[in-house]
């Protein structure tokens, strides 16, 4: 007589010929979609979703018009998170890496941004501006890259001295910073008059329909992340499955949102491997949840894993009812 | 002229045809019967999976047809999004109790594992395409989620092909790339659960030999 093991292994790989139950699965599927659309409807009118209007330069420019120009002279500087963020925008830095993997790096520049001329100088020359900052964007234009690094970064240190202006633009004291503060003032004009939404994104052309640059300019500043903070949204608050208010966010993402709450990727360490492992944060975890996934996609191969089903009895469960049955004979 | 029959050799149809009448007869395929242990609330939850995904692409089809930025100067238009919203969010429940009953019954058991790994393919794709629908809502969730979300991307190097900040991008995989990936996915992994049929009981060689053991000392004793 064949074993019991044997038996059960050709039990699953075998049609079932055992006792069978009525079922139809025409009528479970429209049942199915009767209960879906009544709890989607019901939903829908009691909660409604969630809609809060985008943010715009307009809106950062009049909120926080010290932060705005501040942003402005880094792009220019060349200092800003966009400036030195390397690929995909540009090569200032390596980007993330685990080890010696870079892949970042490898990749290489697909969206190339040069924050100085992308979200400073082309928004200047493409509105018509006051001859002041026509004739500042001049002087830019024609001095070396040099000089034009040697004002605006002039003007960022300045303004970030903590001892000195500590980040207010109007207490810098005077230097050597070129035309950079008309050319600042004169986009900060711009964004105030809401001008620069309209043209940031592609000076001079009719269509588009990519927003990188609004995305990575807004969030140099302190106006976006500010936001962000304030409404529990960001990485280290659980906000990748956070949502503004009370709706439920992206639940699904709860395994990535994990790990970013490990002290692992929120040290202030500045040196040491737990500086090195918050620095390159996100490609650590999206590591972890690779090799995760590949584990659950090969659960079916491992021993040991795809055993424990069989350790910890669920199936006892949600068989119950068919268990019943055994013990009824006995 | 010959009388001989010319020998017809069998064509790719020919193979495809026969293949699916052997695997997949009609009865498979639109089972009016199943086996009796298939009775358990768990054996709901990929079905309402599947209707969550129709409510998905239902609403999605109105909103594609008014355009990305209807819903927030329409009341019915913000309604229609909140379909959708509450599609996704019951999508994604379902799809995990379903994903957590057959990690629990072993499903993947019996030659199995596409079905098993096919359900985990449309999962993480259910997630890149929530993710391109949340970039593409065109307010300040969107704007919030494309400065986070390209950090990790960008950090893979996938950020070159998948520019979460680019609306454009965005907006094509979500209403023709990631939907088309998922539907496949999501027949290839029922064709294949009708083609192997629902995996049985982990202990049901034991209980059927109970059973057979009992009507057999019952006619026996009879």
């Amino acid at each position: 007589m064949m074993d019991l093991k044997a038996r059960q292994k050709e039990i699953e790989r075998t049609h079932w010929t055992g006792p069978l139950r009525r079922y139809d699965i025409v009528k479970e599927g429209i049942i199915a979609c009767i209960v879906v659309a009544a709890l989607v409807i019901g939903l829908s009118a009691l909660f409604s979703s969630p809609d809060d209007k985008a943010l715009t330069f307009r809106g950062w420019a009049t909120a926080m018009p010290k932060d705005f120009f501040a942003t402005t002279v880094k792009e220019l500087a060349g200092t800003s998170d966009s400036a030195t963020y390397g690929p995909p925008y540009n090569a200032s830095g390596d980007g993330q890496a685990v080890g010696p993997i870079t892949m970042q790096k490898w990749i290489g520049v697909h969206e190339p941004i040069h924050t100085a001329n992308d979200f400073v100088i082309n928004p200047l020359i493409h509105q018509q501006q006051a001859q002041i900052v026509q004739n500042a964007v001049v002087t830019w234009l024609k001095a070396s890259p040099a000089q034009q690094a040697t004002w605006a970064t002039n003007l960022d240190n300045a303004i970030q001295d903590p001892k000195g202006a500590n980040g207010d633009p109007s207490k810098v004291p005077n230097g050597d910073y070129g035309p950079t503060p008309l050319l600042a003032s004169g986009l900060l004009a711009m964004a105030s008059s809401g001008a620069l939404d309209g043209i940031l994104p592609a000076p001079g052309d009719f269509y588009n329909s990519n927003n990188t640059k609004q995305i990575l300019f807004m969030g140099d500043g302190s106006y976006l992340p500010g936001f962000g903070d304030a409404n529990h949204l960001s990485g280290n608050q659980w906000g990748m499955m956070n949502e503004i208010g009370d709706w439920p966010g992206q639940q699904w993402l709860m395994p990535f949102s994990f790990w970013y709450q490990m002290p692992f990727v929120n040290s202030d360490a500045t040196s040491g491997l737990s500086a090195t492992m918050t620095a390159n944060g996100d490609v650590y975890v999206l590591a972890i949840i690779t090799i995760i996934m590949l584990l659950h996609f090969l659960i079916p191969f491992i021993p040991g894993l795809r055993d424990i089903p069989r350790w910890i009895p669920v199936h006892k469960l949600i068989w119950r009812q068919y268990y019943r049955r055994a013990k009824q004979t006995s | 002229m010959s009388d001989q029959v010319e020998e017809v050799k069998i064509t790719w149809t020919g193979r495809i045809r026969n293949r699916a009448e052997k695997n997949l007869p009609y009865d498979r395929l639109m089972p009016d019967t199943q086996p009796a242990y298939v009775v358990s609330w768990i054996y709901v939850a990929g079905v309402l999976t599947i209707a969550a995904l129709a409510g998905i692409i239902g609403s999605g089809v109105i909103l594609t047809f008014k355009g990305p930025t209807w819903w927030h100067t329409s009341a019915s238009g913000h309604f229609v999004n909140s379909l959708h919203f509450w599609s996704v969010q019951l999508f994604f429940i379902f799809m995990v109790v379903h994903l957590w009953g057959n990690f629990w019954m072993a499903a993947w058991r019996g030659g199995r594992w596409k079905t098993w790994i096919s359900g985990l393919v449309a999962f993480a794709v259910s997630i890149g395409a929530g993710l391109s629908g949340y970039a593409i809502q065109t307010n300040v969730d969107s704007q919030w989620i494309a400065f986070q979300a390209k950090d990790g991307i960008n950090a893979t190097g996938v950020g070159a092909m998948f520019d979460i900040a680019n609306f454009g991008q965005m907006m094509m995989f979500h209403i023709f790339l990631f939907p088309g990936i998922i539907s496949l996915v999501v027949l290839a992994h029922v064709v294949w659960v009708r083609i192997k049929g629902v995996v049985p009981p982990i202990d049901a060689a034991k209980v059927e030999a109970a059973i057979a053991e009992h009507a057999a000392s019952t006619q026996a004793g009879a």
